[in-house]
C-alpha cells in the first residue's frame, strides 16, 4: 500500500522461554510483496517468530528489520506490521464497522471520517452488508474477513496472518485461501502466514519457510521446496517423498518419480506390501533392501494394464535427476 | 411415564417449586397482608385498612429516611466499585500466573471468615476518640485534638460497609474479566491503543455484565441493613431498615410490613432500572 515496495529481514532472532529455547538464531530475509508461509509441525517456533514480528513477544537475542528500520524494540503498532490473530479476536462488544474502525479511534479520528475509512475497508472484503451486526451474528468465513479489514486498515506494510484458516471447515478454508491469495495480489504488500498445514502452504505460498526445533530446515519457492527437499524432515513434513539410504547416501524422490517395472527390470527389487486405490493414481506399497519402504505412485490406467498384488516381486525404476540428496 | 411427559416435568420442579413458595412466597404475602393491618400499643387488629401507608407517605421522617438510605447505597457502590475493579483488574490482567492469582485471591477473603458484626465492632477501638486512628494521627503531628468524625458519624457507616461489601464487587468483576480472551487485549494493542483505551474501550465493555452484578449484591445489602448504620453511627444516622426494626422493638408490626413492603418495591425498582442498562444473562 505504500508507495516504496519494503522487505522484512531477520537477523539472528532468538526467543527463549527461562531456559527452554523456542526459536534459535534465525536469519532470514522474507521477498517483498510475497507471499510467504511459515511451515512446521507445533513447537517448531513459527508462531513465536510471527509474534516477534508482530511485537507481541519481546526478542531475546537479534534483530528484525523493516525497511531497513530495526523494529525490534518498537510497540506493535509503530512497526508497520499489522495482525491476523488465530481466533480472529475480533471484540464482541462492537459492530463490525466498529471493529474495523477501532484502531483509527484510537489514534483520535473523528467518527465521521474513521466509518467512511471503515466502510471503504469492508467493501473490500465484501462485507458491506453486515457492517451493522455483531462479530456473534456472522460466520466463521465473514469473521475472518472482518478481522482481515481490521488487520489492513491500519495500512500495513507486512500483514502477519496466525493461522487464520485453522478455524474454518475444510470447504470454506480453500475458499479463503484463494481469497487470501487473491487480496495478497490486489494489495501488493508482504503476507507471512504461520501454519502446520503443508497443502495449505503449497497451495497459497510464493516462498516457504519450513521450520522445525527452533530453526529454519529449508526456505525457497513453493515448488523448490517441495520437489526438491533439502533434508529428511523437510521430505517427510512436505509429503510425497520416499526416502532412501542408497550407498552414496540419502535421497529423497517424489513417489510419482518412481514407476513399477517386472521383477527383475529396475533399478532396485523389491515386493509389494499393500496396494491402496486412490482415483487418480494406485499407490503401490513395497519393501526393498534393508528393510527400506518405498511408496511408488503409479497413474491408474498404467496400473491396472499390468496389476501387481501383495507378496508380488518387482522392480523399481526413477530417473537419476529425480534423486535429491539430503544433508540431514 | 412416557405418555406423561408433562407430569414428569412438573414432578421434577415441585421441590424447588414448593421451598420457595413456603419459604419465599408465603412470607411476603404474609408481610403483604398484615401490612393492611392496624395495632395499638397492645393488640393488632387484623382488618383492611390503609392507616399504615397514609402514615408512612404522609411523614417527612419516611422521605428523609429513605433519601439517606440512597445516599448510603450511591456512596458505597462509588467506593465499593472503583477499589473492586481495581483489585479485579489487577488480579486478571497483572498477575500472571494461575497460581497467584488463585492464591491472592483466597486472600481477599480471609476476612469473610469471621463474622460481620465482629468485623464491624473491630473498628469501633480504631476509630474511637482515644483510638489507635486518633493517637497516632495525634503522636505524627497531623492533628492537634482527637478528630470526631472518625466514629458514630456517616463516615463510619459507609467505612464499614465498604469493608464489608467490596468483595461482593471484586468477586463478579474478577470473573468476567478472567473471561475475556486475552488475545482481545493484543488485538487492541496491534491497532495501537494504550493501556488506558485498552480500559476504557475494551475491558471496561466487556465487564459490565460482572459489574452490574456486583452492583446489585451492594445496593440490595446496604439498602436492607439495619444492623451496621445502628453500631457504627452510634444511633445517630437512621435508614429504613432501622426504621422496620423500631417498629418491631416496639410490637408494631403492621407497620414495619408496610415499610418494607415499600422498601421491598423500592429495591425491586431499583434493580429493574439497572437491568435495562445491561444484559446479565449471559452471565448466569
Amino acid at each position: 500500500m505504500s508507495g516504496i515496495i519494503q522487505d522484512l529481514e531477520l537477523v539472528s532472532v532468538t526467543k527463549r522461554y527461562g531456559t527452554a529455547l523456542a526459536v534459535n538464531a534465525v536469519s532470514h530475509r522474507f521477498r517483498p510483496a510475497s507471499y510467504t508461509c511459515l511451515l512446521g509441525p507445533s513447537g517448531c517456533g513459527k508462531s513465536s517468530t510471527l509474534r516477534m514480528i508482530a511485537g507481541h513477544e519481546s526478542v531475546t537475542e537479534g534483530s528484525i528489520l523493516l525497511a531497513h528500520r530495526d523494529i525490534s524494540n518498537l510497540p506493535p503498532a509503530k512497526r508497520g506490521t499489522a495482525m491476523m490473530f488465530q481466533s480472529y479476536a475480533l471484540f464482541p462488544h462492537l459492530s463490525v464497522l466498529d471493529n474495523v474502525a477501532f484502531s483509527l479511534k484510537m489514534k483520535g479520528v473523528d467518527a465521521k471520517e474513521r466509518r467512511a475509512k471503515a466502510a471503504e475497508m469492508l467493501e473490500l472484503v465484501d462485507l458491506t452488508a453486515l457492517a451493522d451486526r455483531l462479530p456473534a451474528q456472522l460466520s466463521g468465513g465473514q469473521q475472518q474477513r472482518v478481522a482481515l479489514a481490521r488487520a489492513l486498515i491500519t495500512r500495513p506494510q507486512v500483514l502477519l496472518l496466525d493461522e487464520p484458516l485453522s478455524a474454518l471447515d475444510p470447504f470454506l478454508r480453500v475458499r479463503m485461501r484463494t481469497e487470501l491469495r487473491n487480496l495478497q495480489k490486489e494489495l501488493g504488500i508482504s503476507f507471512i502466514h504461520v501454519t502446520h498445514g503443508q497443502d495449505e502452504a503449497l497451495a497459497l505460498a510464493d516462498e516457504i519457510v519450513v521450520m522445525n526445533d527452533a530453526v529454519i530446515e529449508q526456505a525457497g519457492p513453493a515448488r523448490e521446496v517441495f520437489n526438491a527437499p533439502k533434508t529428511r524432515f523437510v521430505a517427510q513434513f512436505m509429503g510425497g517423498h520416499n526416502v532412501i539410504a542408497l550407498p552414496q547416501g540419502h535421497f529423497a524422490i517424489r513417489s510419482d518419480a518412481v514407476g513399477v517395472t517386472p521383477a527383475g527390470s529396475g533399478q532396485m527389487e523389491g515386493h509389494v506390501t499393500a496396494i491402496e486405490y486412490q482415483g487418480t493414481y494406485v499407490s503401490v506399497m513395497s519393501r526393498i533392501a534393508g528393510d527400506q519402504e518405498v511408496t511408488a505412485l503409479v497413474p491408474d490406467a498404467a496400473y491396472f494394464d499390468a496389476p501387481h498384488h501383495p507378496g508380488d516381486r518387482i522392480g523399481l525404476t526413477w530417473d537419476a535427476k529425480n534423486l535429491h540428496q539430503l544433508t540431514a | 411415564m412416557q405418555a406423561r411427559p408433562n407430569l414428569t416435568g412438573w414432578l421434577m420442579v415441585s421441590p424447588l417449586a414448593i421451598v420457595l413458595a413456603v419459604f419465599l412466597v408465603l412470607p411476603i404475602i404474609l408481610i403483604g397482608v398484615v401490612s393492611f393491618w392496624t395495632a395499638t400499643e397492645f393488640s393488632i387488629i387484623p382488618a383492611f385498612s390503609w392507616e399504615n401507608y397514609d402514615f408512612l407517605f404522609g411523614s417527612p421522617v419516611t422521605y428523609s429516611v429513605f433519601l439517606n438510605t440512597f445516599k448510603y447505597a450511591i456512596i458505597t457502590w462509588a467506593l465499593t466499585f472503583s477499589i473492586g475493579f481495581t483489585i479485579a483488574y489487577y488480579l486478571a490482567f497483572h498477575i500472571r500466573t494461575q497460581t497467584w492469582q488463585i492464591a491472592l485471591f483466597l486472600l481477599c477473603t480471609i476476612p469473610f471468615w469471621t463474622s460481620n458484626i465482629i468485623r464491624m465492632i473491630s473498628w469501633i477501638p480504631f476509630l474511637g476518640r482515644n483510638g489507635i486512628a486518633n493517637s497516632a494521627l495525634i503522636s505524627w503531628g497531623v492533628v492537634d485534638e482527637p478528630l470526631d468524625w472518625l466514629l458514630f458519624s456517616d463516615f463510619a457507616v459507609i467505612l464499614a460497609f465498604v469493608h464489608l461489601y467490596t468483595l461482593f464487587m471484586v468477586v463478579p468483576i474478577f470473573n468476567t474479566m478472567m473471561r475475556i480472551d486475552k488475545s482481545l487485549i493484543e488485538a487492541a494493542r496491534d491497532a495501537g491503543a494504550s493501556g488506558r483505551q485498552i480500559l476504557w474501550n475494551v475491558i471496561l465493555p466487556l465487564t459490565k455484565s460482572g459489574i452490574m452484578i456486583g452492583t446489585i449484591f451492594v445496593v440490595t445489602l446496604v439498602m436492607g441493613d439495619f444492623i451496621t448504620v445502628r453500631f457504627m453511627s452510634g444511633s445517630q444516622s437512621a435508614n429504613v431498615g432501622r426504621l422496620i426494626s423500631n417498629d418491631i422493638a416496639l410490637l408494631q408490626y403492621p407497620s414495619a410490613s408496610a415499610t418494607a413492603i415499600v422498601l421491598l418495591a423500592t429495591v425491586l425498582i431499583t434493580i429493574a432500572i439497572l437491568l435495562r442498562f445491561v444484559d446479565i444473562r449471559k452471565e448466569l
